[in-house]
């Protein structure tokens, strides 16, 4: 894997989630019914610190969870390499609440598939919308993400790879050419 | 790590990597039981057959359970009202189960080593739900990671597990599993229920229950499989339960936090006191509700492994 540009680094990173949160709050008005559930794994750190610039801007804590999307994928049966299958936390009720599915890159669309799927099976939330740190296009179902960190065009060779404090030890979103 | 076995016989067989895989896997799968919609799409279009040879309601139904919350089909076989009855061998048997296209075979056998032979005839997974005195993995599986969600470790925990060693296929999975995730294994039982040698698997022995309860995290306690030899029963009983039986009183003696398993179904007043099965100690309902996690993990990573194969 060659490396070939940094398209955000720690600060464009840490401004991306604020604009995000302040979007998210504009389009539900406020915080009441508002949650937000993170896929794992780098999904839920996202989620969480969306959580914490929600509190920041409007002084309300809102759940946050994390989910595991494994056992929903479509393509389990042709996995390459075996999917270890991680916790689904989701402390809270989300029978009518404003659920906002946080991932960190979006692609072909199937992740979040799988993970419409997952949360209809814990309940009826009012709404749920969509927010990525990255769309990268190439989607293959008719999926489109509310709150976008960045668009980043990309060819299908080329690997955008995220990393983040909570797991790589450092923010940044690189983009690497499969060799 | 990565799980490449189509079956799951022993847990001899395994590494503690691949226990520590099933471990947590099946961490993961006990939420699914705590949900509204007890259910998840992992083994959709997969058919489970449960082939019991043995009476058995218990592991037979956990197993129908974990495989139905992992969306599976799921075919019960009594051997009693099937063609095992008109002299069909057991291979035979498993050859057409396989032709009906079903996934995995989850067996009970009475004659130790049936699901190795099985699983050696057959290209489908094969899951051992006891064979003969051999090994009951599942339920020596969820017993270890009962006693880890409890006491969050394995290693250098002290086990005891007391009763019928000899005839328990229980007491052999929980030997094998136990002394590879590096607890101190000690069997405690009358002499002529210790198996000769059974010191070479690691473990240390005992006829004085008083004496293992003094340094012990966490008993076992077997039930007593008094049905084996009718007509002797009830003065050997009453002599059981006064030299080995887990008692109040014995507790009162030892470790405020001891904790106390059984893998059911529990004989009140034989091996187990009504108060201790019942009492704070005792997680023997906890073990029950694990174990359809733990056989969850089991079905998944099994059919995994046939899938990557194929």
């Amino acid at each position: 894997m060659k490396e070939k540009a940094k398209i955000l680094d720690k600060e464009a990173i840490s401004r991306s989630v604020m604009r995000i949160a302040h979007e998210i709050i504009e389009k539900n008005k406020g915080t009441a019914d508002l949650c937000v559930i993170g896929i794992r794994n780098r999904g839920v750190y996202i989620a969480r610190r969306l959580a914490e610039c929600i509190k920041g801007i409007e002084g309300k804590d809102i759940p946050a969870g994390a989910l595991d999307i494994t056992l929903y994928r479509d393509d389990l049966a042709l996995a390459s390499g075996q999917p270890l299958v991680r916790k689904t936390e989701i402390g809270f009720d989300i029978n009518d609440k404003k659920l906002v599915l946080v991932d960190d890159v979006l692609y072909t669309g199937r992740t979040i598939r799988a993970a419409l799927d997952a949360l209809i099976d814990f309940g009826r939330p009012q709404s749920i919308q969509l927010a990525v740190l990255v769309d990268r296009g190439h989607r293959e179902l008719p999926i489109r993400a509310d709150f976008v960190g960045k668009n980043i065009p990309t060819s299908k060779q080329e690997i955008v790879e995220v990393h983040l404090e909570e797991s790589d030890g450092k923010d940044e979103v690189l983009i690497a050419e499969k060799e | 790590m990565l799980w490449t076995k189509k079956d799951l016989l022993g847990l001899e067989y395994l590494t503690p990597e691949e226990i520590g895989l099933i471990l947590e896997t099946a961490e993961s799968f006990k939420e699914v039981s705590t949900r509204e919609i007890k259910k998840v799409p992992a083994l959709r279009g997969k058919t489970a057959v449960n082939l019991f040879y043995e009476p058995s309601t218990r592991t037979r139904v956990s197993f129908e359970l974990a495989a139905k919350r992992l969306s599976a089909d799921v075919i019960n076989i009594a051997t009693e009202t099937s063609s095992v009855r008109k002299g069909e061998t057991l291979i035979d048997t498993g050859k057409n189960i396989q032709a009906l296209k079903a996934d995995i075979i989850i067996m009970r056998h009475n004659c130790s080593g049936a699901a190795n032979m099985l699983a050696a005839a057959l290209d489908i997974s094969v899951v051992n739900a006891g064979d003969g005195w051999h090994e009951h993995p599942t339920q020596a599986l969820l017993d270890i990671f009962t006693l880890k969600e409890k006491l969050g470790r394995i290693k250098g925990l002290n086990v005891a597990i007391v009763g019928d060693i000899a005839h328990s296929r229980v007491a052999r999975s929980n030997i094998w599993g136990l002394t590879k995730l590096g607890a101190n294994v000690t069997v405690c039982a009358p002499e002529m229920l210790l198996p000769a040698e059974i010191e070479k698997t690691g473990v240390k022995t005992s006829s004085n229950i008083d004496e293992v309860l003094k340094n012990t995290d966490a008993v076992n306690v077997l039930r007593m499989q008094f049905e084996r030899d009718e007509g002797t029963a009830f003065p050997e009983q009453l002599d059981y339960y006064k030299k080995f039986g887990i008692t109040e009183e014995r507790l009162a003696r030892v470790k405020k936090d001891i904790i106390i398993m059984h893998p059911g179904p529990i004989n009140r007043g034989i091996e187990i006191s009504s108060g201790v099965a019942d009492g704070k100690n005792s997680v023997i309902l906890d073990q029950v509700t694990n174990g359809i996690a733990v056989r969850m993990a089991v079905l998944f990573l099994v059919a995994q492994a046939r899938e990557a194969r194929i």
